[in-house]
């Protein structure tokens, strides 16, 4: 086919992409000139064609924050308690779904652990807020009547961040435990015929078949994770928290949104979000290069 | 595949289950007592004497809040954003996926727009200048604010263009022998070929619209513009006193603040619930295709 009809035939495929190309150059490539605002004292009404250059005056003035190591402690804490939670949950838990025989009991079990991963933040926020209150919530109420003194689970900054954690897992274990089943079904049926030959017993069995069978899975799923280190999770901690926990409970998302949406210290806040952006970024890029060389894994 | 699986040991076997059983239970606790809650009076939940049934069950706190005009026209938001904003997320989805499951050669700039997608997931502005673009384009309280910005999904791109490329090329080969342009192997070919692919994506961007808070929260001035979850945001969670007529003020005090917040806590969740069936059919489709690529 000549150049100019080949040219002639890829004519749809450019109409198809326009309007998605028009939409996130505006609203995915602009935010990104919007990065300036970093280097820039952010004047109301000016935006960021009138505003004054101040260099790299935003940075130094986050370095001087009193708080700002507290809290990459805390984001990092929260976010690898998290991931590596997310990962040994999960995988046991869908270790033990395979062992049941009772596919009723399998379904049943299944349907009401994966509920939660659908439900909002707010919506959760809204129902721990209650069960978890020391005063009134039914878990400490029960706490108590078994003669243990109460929990602060959101006002106790010691507590706080294992209470995330905690809640964290009740939300996303049961999706996790999706996947990696999904991971179980895929493995060769006769390994484990090959198994009962050799006299395995059923822990043997998930020993020597099943874990090896879902190993890749794992280590890609957790090294992807690796790029959410600075993800400690804003919708859950910006719903639970409260001044008293932040000591070890705010996290960047959370210091942006107070210094940028209250405070509106746009060139500060952005500043934080770029140093953000950029370590994850390469985070992502080096989990990515881990992942296609440890377990074989492409986007494309 | 039971056949091949040797049992575990009787107690084994009962210990698994009795774990599995107990993570069951803990995670629908928090929601059955929050229904529990809901329907019960007043000085019941106050006196701490729910937890998995309601206790002198009454709809009080259901009728307080049905006859609240903020929550039902927060309501009506969000069911209008999910309306109008999904089928632009699925148009959006299939026309950017067909382009990016062409090969290299039938379409030369397939790899350039492939990344000029994938790079707005990898890395972005924050938030700052994420809101700024948002008010530059006059979108700040307007309901277009919670459609336009994300209305391309982008990892749901990639997954249906990798399902896309899937499917034997044989058929698009025929139907092009046939004289049949892109528009219509997409259109006649593909699409009906992934019905299941996109009733799962569909269902996905659905609850994601029904979820959304934040965008709602901080790109609607007025609260009178919040979908359901921003205006739980601001009601139940972060209570803003401003936010309170005198009307709730009077009222709250005749009914406890807390089985009003538990009955507007699972009104909300309703939805989720009556599409949760769905949910779970496609459920394993979707994961397959996202997570584990065979």
């Amino acid at each position: 086919m000549s150049s100019k009809r080949k040219i002639w035939r890829e004519i749809p495929l450019y109409t198809m992409l326009a309007p998605a190309v028009v939409l996130v150059l505006v609203y995915g490539y602009a935010p990104m000139v919007g990065i300036v605002m970093a280097f820039q004292r952010v004047l109301p009404g000016r935006g960021i064609f009138g505003s004054p250059w101040v260099g790299l005056d935003n940075f130094a003035f986050i370095v001087s924050m009193p708080n700002i190591l507290q809290v990459l402690w805390n984001t990092v804490r929260i976010a690898g308690l998290k991931a590596v939670a997310g990962v040994v949950v999960p995988v046991a838990v869908a270790l033990m779904l395979n062992n049941v025989t009772s596919q009723a009991f399998k379904r049943t079990v299944q349907t009401v652990i994966y509920l939660p991963h659908f439900l909002s933040w707010v919506i959760l926020a809204g129902i721990f807020v209650d069960i978890l209150s020391p005063s009134e919530g039914v878990v400490n109420l029960l706490l108590r009547q078994v003669g243990l003194r109460p929990i602060y689970f959101l006002g106790d900054d010691k507590i706080f961040p294992w209470t995330m954690v905690g809640t964290d897992i009740w939300k996303t274990f049961g999706f996790g435990a999706i996947v990696y089943l999904a991971a179980l079904t895929d493995i060769d049926p006769t390994l484990y015929e090959a198994a009962v030959v050799d006299g395995a017993s059923r822990r043997q069995q998930t020993r020597h078949v099943t874990l090896p069978g879902i190993a890749g899975t794992i280590i890609m799923l957790s090294t992807l994770s690796l790029g959410n280190i600075l993800n400690a999770g804003f919708d859950q901690i910006f719903n639970l928290y409260s001044p008293i926990v932040y000591r070890t409970g705010d996290i960047i998302d959370t210091l942006v949104y107070r210094i940028g949406i209250v405070n509106y210290q746009y060139g500060v806040a952005t500043a934080v979000g770029l140093f953000k952006s950029v370590v994850s970024l390469l985070l992502i890029g080096l989990a990515y290069k881990l992942a296609a060389k440890w377990a074989d894994y492409r986007v494309f | 595949m039971n056949a091949k699986i040797v049992k575990l040991p009787w107690f084994e076997n009962l210990l698994n289950l009795t774990v599995l059983a107990l993570l069951a239970l803990i995670c629908a606790f928090p929601i059955v007592h929050t229904l529990a809650l809901s329907f019960s009076s007043a000085s019941a939940a106050a006196g701490g004497r729910v937890t998995i049934w309601p206790v002198e069950f009454t709809t009080q706190a259901y009728r307080f809040v049905l006859d609240n005009p903020a929550f039902i026209r927060s309501f009506g938001i969000s069911l209008l954003r999910v309306v109008v904003g999904v089928p632009i997320n699925m148009i959006l989805t299939i026309l950017v996926a067909y382009p990016l499951s062409r090969s290299s050669t039938e379409f030369r700039a397939r790899g350039f727009f492939a990344w000029f997608f994938l790079i707005t997931v990898l890395f972005s502005g924050g938030l700052i200048p994420w809101y700024m673009v948002i008010r530059q384009t006059g979108l700040i309280d307007r309901f277009w604010a919670l459609i336009i910005p994300g209305a391309l999904p982008v990892l749901n791109t990639i997954l249906l263009a990798n399902f896309f490329r899937g499917i034997p090329k044989e058929l698009e080969e025929a139907a092009a022998m046939d004289g049949a342009g892109h528009w219509t192997i997409l259109v006649r070919v593909l699409l009906p070929l992934s019905l299941p692919i996109l009733a799962t994506l569909t269902l996905f961007v659905a609850v994601g619209h029904w979820n959304s808070w934040f965008d709602g929260l901080i790109l609607m001035n007025a609260p009178a513009k919040y979908p359901l979850q921003s205006y739980l945001q601001t009601v139940v969670i972060n209570p803003d006193p401003r936010m309170l007529t005198e009307r709730d003020l009077a009222l709250l005090q005749l009914i406890s603040n807390r089985t009003t917040r538990a009955a507007q806590i699972f009104i909300a969740m309703v939805p989720i619930l009556i599409v949760y069936p769905f949910l779970q059919r496609y459920f394993t489709t979707g994961i397959k295709l996202g997570s584990v690529k065979g």
